[in-house]
């Protein structure tokens, strides 16, 4: 049974998730808009890697960004055909897909991995994307994705979640409606209560 | 105070019966430690050395007097009868089952009280000047915008997981009682030339292992973009902080590697995109919320109160106990009354919940039924009646909540320490009961004066100890408890961060060392200096000469090193 909540509903997952092959690891000892020192200790991914990535032929496929920015004419017609979406990790830096796709809205899917539970990058770069960038195509959470943060995401730009696979993604479906009025204005609803709503009763 | 409307309500009860259910899951096992971990946190839940800690809130240190009865009732049937007001303004129960939180929870709820945020790499509970609304120096009263930043804050759902915790305080007054520069964001609100309300802003500020005051990231912001350029900031934070290393994962180290120009700049930019969005704060909605804290319907009072002049010249034990006391109060006739939670061999903040009931009963009599928790672990009525005072003091002193020290040595703010805390290297209360009955003398307290005197049971700092006049660390060394002294900390305008004196202390040392250092006070002070200015003048020299002068000064330093 699919783990992959599109909407409010359980799906099939059409898609095929691409990974960089493993090596043994560096520790990037960059991170940031401006590269000062060592922010966050996220891991870099090699020439090696990225060369070395096999992407199926055939379907529909999600390809690590950096194997995108660094093979992207090789990819042209499974972007012509929609065949393309493309993923990154919370470290990773978003202006880098946006200086070289003017439309992020070519990819039918983006989709952000959070290797942590409590890595709450995820939920900036969802709202990047939708308010920033204009994504309005699937945005998907994968990684270590459980029920209690789907109403966050949600809320951060959000619309496709795929629940760790020990755990029950019809469960997590209750998640989403955990709060019915939320106070403050964020991407799903940029209203905060107080436009929404006649408080002064 | 604020009231709550369905909307708040909803929330509130909402986030019980989330809660319920994630205890649930973790009770059948379907959420490991692992996972429990944040989401109990989230919720003021922490698992202590004996039992859970649940940390209650109270936003900008307001309570009802509903409230805190129901407090009293709560601490009783589900702890051991007492709670603990802490430096954040909140309560803490250091006994609950965790089975029993969620009811604890709902109950809560009835009174228009959670736990949310109070723990957790989260937005936490927005503190602010305990004397909000009364203080004769206050410019704005910040309630209101401490409240419209709770709610904002509330399950913000962008900075549900960040780096590590954040702390905003707010403060209206002149002279800074909310210890702004000490905070991860504070906001000093002020009219500006065109009488307009505006906002100081600082960042970075934050006690802890690297203690550093924080730097002003713009002089003047117009209120209604306090919640957009916090959203800024904090997105930068989010985004950029570390998140690889706990100990240098606060917004201070983000701040002080980028320098605060460049954190400036990248706070502007990203400001540019969210300045006028939504989130922008109406005049209608600041209004509403505004009402919740308009005067309380003062009666017309003359300056003077010939019975409390009377009971003021007739009764000493009164004249000491109110000298501390009481505060002034923008209306006249009024003063605030500090209700001290430091009786002398007492853990400091601590309160039974008789002695809730007791306070719960005096606001209602004499303070229109409201009362505040301040920083400094104690409780305030803020409206009382100078004809009522004498009355007042008379319950409070039955009760144990007059002992006149309010603002002197044994006024002493303090965590939980290594008695309650799972974190702390080193127990913190017994050296406060210790200094407390080293120090067990009125007159003599009252001659040393104004000092505070903060201890933390380890280097988190949840006792200030580095704003402290005097500081107390407690710190391991090979396994055993010992306490590392500073001094010449301040909060406040000019709020500055301690020096350390020399090598640290066992603890049946330190009411000696305590005593060393108001000896060298006491001799070299001039008529008008309170300790924390001779220590400025004269700078910590002959403070170390005294205390170390019979000890082994060839005794290793290295507690030094580790607080760098």
């Amino acid at each position: 049974m699919s783990n992959l909540i599109l909407k409010d509903h359980i799906v099939a997952d059409d898609w095929t998730l691409v990974q960089l092959p493993k090596v043994e690891q560096e520790v990037r000892m960059q991170a940031g808009k401006v590269v000062m020192f060592k922010l966050t200790g996220e891991n870099t991914t090699s020439v090696e890697q990225i060369v070395n990535t096999v992407i199926p032929s055939t379907g529909k496929v999600i390809v690590p960004l950096s194997v995108y920015l660094a093979r992207k004419s090789e990819l042209t017609s499974r972007l012509a055909n929609k065949e393309l979406g493309i993923w990154l990790a919370t470290h990773e830096v978003l202006e880098h897909l946006t200086a070289i796709e003017a439309d992020l809205n070519v990819l039918p899917l983006i989709g952000v991995h959070v290797e942590r539970f409590a890595d709450g990058r995820i939920f900036s770069i969802g709202n990047l994307l939708r308010t920033r960038y204009g994504y309005k195509n699937t945005l998907r959470a994968f990684g270590d994705v459980l029920r209690d943060q789907l109403f966050f995401l949600k809320r951060s730009g959000f619309d496709s979640y795929l629940i760790r696979a020990d755990r029950s993604a019809e469960e997590a479906l209750q998640s989403l409606k955990d709060f019915t009025q939320p106070y403050q204005g964020a991407v799903d609803n940029t209203q905060p209560v107080w436009r929404r709503v006649n408080r002064s009763a | 105070m604020y009231k709550y409307d369905e909307i708040d309500q909803q929330i509130v009860n909402e986030r019980v019966a989330q809660y319920r259910d994630q205890v649930r899951r973790y009770l059948a096992k379907e959420l490991s430690e692992d996972e429990f971990r944040p989401l109990r946190l989230q919720n003021g839940l922490y698992i202590q050395r004996h039992a859970p800690m649940l940390r209650i809130a109270v936003p900008y240190g307001m309570l009802s007097s509903k409230q805190l009865r129901k407090l009293g009732d709560i601490s009783k049937r589900y702890d051991r009868g007492y709670g603990h007001f802490s430096t954040r303004q909140n309560l803490q129960l250091n006994w609950p089952k965790l089975e029993d939180t969620p009811d604890i929870l709902a109950e809560l709820a009835t009174v228009e009280m959670h736990a949310i945020q109070t723990s957790g790499n989260c937005i936490r509970n927005i503190t602010t000047d305990q004397f909000a609304g009364i203080a004769p120096d206050e410019v704005i009263d910040p309630r209101a915008m401490a409240e419209v930043m709770r709610q904002w804050s509330t399950f913000h759902p962008e900075f549900a997981l960040l780096p590590r915790k954040f702390k905003i305080a707010v403060s209206g007054t002149k002279h800074d009682r909310a210890i702004v520069q000490a905070h991860d964001i504070g906001m000093e609100f002020y009219l500006d030339d065109n009488d307009k309300v505006a906002i100081k802003v600082w960042v970075g500020g934050g006690l802890g292992r690297t203690p550093i005051l924080g730097s002003v990231i713009r002089e003047h912001l117009e209120w209604q973009h306090a919640l957009t350029y916090c959203e800024a900031i904090i997105r930068v934070y989010n985004l950029h902080g570390r998140r690889d290393n706990m100990y240098k994962a606060r917004i201070k180290i983000l701040v002080k590697a980028l320098g605060i120009d460049e954190f400036r700049n990248q706070v502007e930019a990203e400001w540019l995109h969210l300045k006028d969005s939504p989130n922008t704060i109406t005049e209608a909605e600041l209004a509403r919320v505004a009402k919740h804290f308009e005067a309380m319907p003062y009666e017309t009072l003359p300056a003077y109160d010939l019975s409390f002049d009377a009971a003021i010249a007739s009764n000493p034990a009164f004249a000491a106990w109110a000298k501390r006391s009481l505060h002034a109060h923008k209306t006249l006739g009024y003063r605030a009354v500090t209700l001290s939670l430091k009786p002398h061999g007492k853990a400091p903040g601590d309160a039974t919940s008789e002695q809730m009931l007791v306070v719960a009963d005096l606001a209602d009599a004499y303070s229109f039924g409201e009362l505040r928790v301040s920083h400094e672990q104690n409780l305030i009525l803020a409206d009382v009646k100078l004809s009522d005072i004498y009355a007042v003091w008379e319950k409070a002193r039955a009760n144990g909540l007059a002992t006149p020290n309010i603002g002197l040595l044994t006024d002493i703010i303090c965590c939980p320490g290594g008695d309650f805390c799972s974190l702390a290297n080193a127990k913190s209360i017994p050296i406060a009961e210790a200094i407390q009955m080293q120090f067990d003398n009125l007159d003599y307290l009252h001659d040393i004066g104004d000092i505070e005197l903060n201890i933390s049971g380890c280097m988190n700092a949840c006792g200030h100890h580095h704003v402290g006049h005097i500081g107390i660390l407690g710190v391991d060394k090979d396994g055993s408890e010992w306490y590392q002294v500073t001094i010449g900390g301040k909060q406040g305008n000019d709020a500055s961060i301690g020096a350390v004196i020399g090598p640290s202390f066992a603890a049946e040392e330190m009411p000696g060392v305590i005593q060393r250092l108001i000896d060298v006070y006491i001799q070299e002070r001039t008529p008008e200096e309170r300790f924390i200015d001779t220590v400025r003048r004269l700078g910590i020299a002959p403070f170390k000469a005294h205390v170390y002068a019979d000890k082994n000064l060839s005794r290793e330093v290295k507690n030094e090193a580790a607080h760098v």
